[in-house]
């Protein structure tokens, strides 16, 4: 799967307010709602989940990155965002480090093939140091998309 | 390496599991993978005959993206090898991970 087929490029954020988890996952959320990729009422349960969700088991994989997730009914497709945070956030990560570069996912819930496969995309981007690098070098959406559409477009990168 | 530790003869384990669980490897089961993985000293790969990769990293596992019916290669490489062996197989098709998210 491209970056193109799943992110929101509108909704992402180059450089997060909130300050701590829970408060970065309502605002990414509320970004996609805005963008006009959810309906209204289903922001408020999909932050509470996902931060539930987050309870669990923190999605902070380590090397400055958090992937908070969840399988909501309403969603029709896989939805993702990018938010950025130059201060660090912190998300319980497996590496106790801050993370700085937060990609968050909402899947449908009838379709776990698909959201895998969503996975996997953002999982081997973020594998390369380059990418985490780059990414988290990224000041503006603009430069988050171009950097998402170049990968898109050469997948030997 | 430790001196002394040419004589032991390397041990070399392998075997195939199917995923089991509906949703297939998401990060938690994933993750619980992983964690198991790193319980042990010896190297350990895994392999959906695209990609080889590391069974300690969570990165890597979850980039196999192996959906409910895959077949993987699981190869363990050191002294331990055939514990941690056992104990991947017992957790992917026995427990099907403790995923309640799977829960039919």
């Amino acid at each position: 799967m491209k970056f193109v087929d799943f992110v929101c490029f509108e909704a992402i954020i180059p450089e997060l307010q909130a300050k701590d988890r829970d408060g970065v996952i309502a605002e990414l959320v509320s970004a996609l709602e805005k963008a006009g990729r959810l309906k209204k009422p289903s922001r408020e349960k999909i932050i509470k989940s996902m931060i539930e969700r987050e309870n669990e088991a923190s999605t902070g994989i380590g090397k400055g990155i958090a992937l908070p997730h969840v399988k909501y009914p309403g969603i029709e497709d896989v939805v993702a965002v990018i938010g950025q945070s130059s201060t660090g956030i912190d998300f319980s990560a497996l590496d106790k480090q801050p993370v700085y570069s937060v990609i968050l996912l909402i899947s449908p819930v009838d379709n776990p093939d698909k959201h895998l496969q969503a996975m996997e995309s953002v999982f081997k981007r973020l594998q390369q140091e380059r990418f985490r690098k780059f990414l988290r070098q990224s000041r503006s959406a603009e430069e988050i998309e171009e950097l998402l559409k170049e990968v898109d477009e050469n997948p030997a990168l | 390496m430790q001196a002394g530790q040419d004589s032991l003869e390397k041990v070399v384990c392998e075997t195939t599991v199917e995923i089991k669980n509906k949703n297939g490897l998401h990060m938690r089961p994933a993750m619980q993978l992983v964690d198991l993985a790193n319980q042990f000293d010896c190297d350990i790969t895994v392999n959906n005959s695209e990609n080889v990769v590391d069974g300690k990293s969570i990165m890597q596992i979850v980039m196999l993206a192996a959906s409910c019916g895959t077949k993987l290669k699981i190869k363990a490489e050191g002294t331990d090898a055939k514990k941690a062996i056992s104990a991947m197989q017992e957790l992917v098709e026995n427990k099907h991970f403790i995923d309640p998210d799977s829960a039919d």
